[in-house]
């Protein structure tokens, strides 16, 4: 459903971010990039998110090229972003505006039960915690009903048991979501990799390029603790460290 | 579950209740503590004047100056000075606050016009307001629109600078979230600039106000035959402390309580800012 050929980004002062990315995302997959920071993971995920142009290669959503941001495109940052004016319920709303009223109530309300904020719909973001807050923005992305969610380090500013609880919830919604979304997430964290994603694609950086792309074949719901889990996280561990040894 | 509070709460997140059905609280009488120093101010001045310890003819008691405001109220001429002063200090503050509004959020929000305008308008804004004066009068001559012109000069600039620094400094992530919404110029100017402009606007709009308070007292001075800033005149003139007291209090009560309503304004349309002035409150 997503198709990047070739995509190479070199900004302004003559960087190159990016060079000749390729990777084809199957609709209802997850996959993760995964690499150290700095290593053009975010500017990858801005350019399918219409934010930022290629500087070479495409982007195809359904075969249609992508070059600003889309409808059909959710995006979910590394922070909440909540507009701190708006009530939660009026932020959840904010990219449904142009639909009718009624239609507006209806989801903005079940979106808010799935996330477990409805008690929550009038107060202020300057009321929530983080995590809280970072649910919000979530129930943002998912009021628009995406067919391809992007998530840039959704949860890198939440503790662990936030963190923990915040990415079950998510697994929870797209295992319950008809059509079922595809995802695609950027992230430093392995086991945030590990837990959520059907691939694995390990980026080295300087120009940012792929390494490996891992499948993980490891059932669901999976057990952070169980030793398949901890070998595939050696695995990848191993793929981001040869690039480290290089540098 | 102490533990589930975590690292990012700015505040203690509401129980649900209280979240859903915010009426805030009435807030609690407190004794007003900045009233007492004023009080023993002007109760020693009373004394002092009544015992003939102040020279009657330079600094007249509390008391008497607000006999003069009183016979002042009773011929209806003080009612006439107000509204001139009134009148002219919001026709100034409309005229220099819409114009500072519109090239403050031109200049704010398109590069090209801040480049082509700004350099002129802080050049502009460096001579000092009251060297327009003579300009001013030579210009439109002494009477109403010289003074209007010259008071909406001093609302202009803050006004001006409150919005288009509010502009620039409106967060980029925040903008972002717009463009992913794929909001038009119009709709993100509305849905983000806009609010997120509010808090500069309003201080801005407080300074203008300040600045627009003092320029009428000099537009009044520099010839008005009514209005505040006359009875200042009138009462140097004619060697009356008390008149020149009385409309200096004046001056202070009607610039507190305009300054009162704009903030009043400001702070119910920023009820959702997270400020340590809010969140102290």
């Amino acid at each position: 459903m997503l198709q990047l050929s070739h995509i190479g980004k070199q900004f302004d002062g003559g960087l190159v971010a990016l060079a000749n990315i390729c990777l084809h995302l199957q609709a209802g997959e997850i996959v993760t990039l995964v690499g150290a920071s700095g290593c053009g993971k975010s500017t990858l995920l801005r350019i399918v998110a219409g934010l930022e142009r290629p500087s070479t290669g495409r982007v195809l959503l359904e075969g249609e090229p992508l070059t600003a941001p889309h409808p059909a495109v959710g995006v979910i940052f590394q922070e909440p972003r909540l507009m701190p004016w708006l009530t939660v319920r009026d932020n959840v709303r904010f990219g449904i505006m142009h639909l009718p009223a009624a239609e507006q109530a209806s989801r903005t309300a079940a979106v808010l039960e799935r996330v477990g904020l409805t008690a929550f719909a009038e107060a202020l973001p300057r009321q929530l915690s983080g995590g809280m807050a970072q649910r919000v923005a979530i129930a943002r992305a998912l009021v628009a009903q995406p067919a391809l969610l992007l998530l840039d380090e959704p949860f890198s500013a939440l503790d662990p048991f936030t963190k923990t609880k915040l990415q079950d919830h998510l697994l929870d919604i797209w295992a319950d979501t008809r059509p079922t979304p595809t995802l695609l997430l950027v992230t430093h964290d392995v086991e945030e990799a590990l837990v959520l994603s059907d691939r694995v694609v390990v980026l080295h950086g300087h120009p940012g390029r792929i390494n490996q792309t891992l499948t993980i074949d490891l059932p669901r719901p999976r057990r952070r603790t169980c030793p398949e889990f901890q070998a595939w996280k050696q695995r990848v561990l191993d793929a981001l460290e040869t690039e480290v040894v290089g540098v | 579950m102490f533990f589930m509070a975590d690292s990012l709460t700015l505040t203690t997140p509401l129980p649900p209740a209280q979240a859903t059905n915010a009426p805030r609280p009435a807030r609690r009488w407190q004794w007003p503590l900045g009233a007492v120093l004023p009080l023993l101010l002007l109760g020693a001045w009373e004394v002092l004047a009544r015992v003939g310890a102040l020279p009657p003819n330079l600094l007249p008691a509390p008391t008497k100056v607000l006999a003069t405001i009183g016979v002042l109220a009773r011929t209806g001429e003080l009612w006439q000075h107000l509204g001139i002063t009134l009148g002219r200090v919001a026709l100034g503050f409309g005229l220099g606050g819409a114009l500072g509004t519109v090239l403050g959020a031109l200049t704010g929000y398109l590069p090209l016009m801040r480049r082509l305008l700004d350099p002129l308008l802080q050049g502009l804004r460096n001579i000092p307001s009251l060297a327009w004066v003579p300009l001013f009068i030579l210009w439109m001559g002494i009477y109403e629109t010289s003074k209007v012109v010259l008071i909406a000069v001093g609302v202009f600039f803050p006004v001006y600078l409150g919005v288009m620094s509010g502009i620039q400094n409106v967060d980029r992530k925040l903008v972002e979230v717009g463009r992913v919404y794929r909001l038009s110029g119009l709709a993100l100017v509305r849905r983000v600039f806009l609010p997120a402009t509010l808090p500069a606007y309003f201080v801005g709009l407080r300074n203008g106000l300040g600045l627009g308070w003092m320029f009428v007292v000099a537009a009044e001075i520099m010839g008005a035959n009514k209005g505040l800033g006359f009875l200042l005149i009138d009462g140097q003139m004619t060697g009356r402390p008390q008149t020149i007291l009385a409309s200096i209090l004046l001056f202070a009560v009607l610039g507190r309580c305009t300054d009162a309503l704009l903030t009043q304004l400001g702070r119910r349309l920023l009820r959702w800012q997270d400020t340590h002035g809010t969140n102290a409150s």
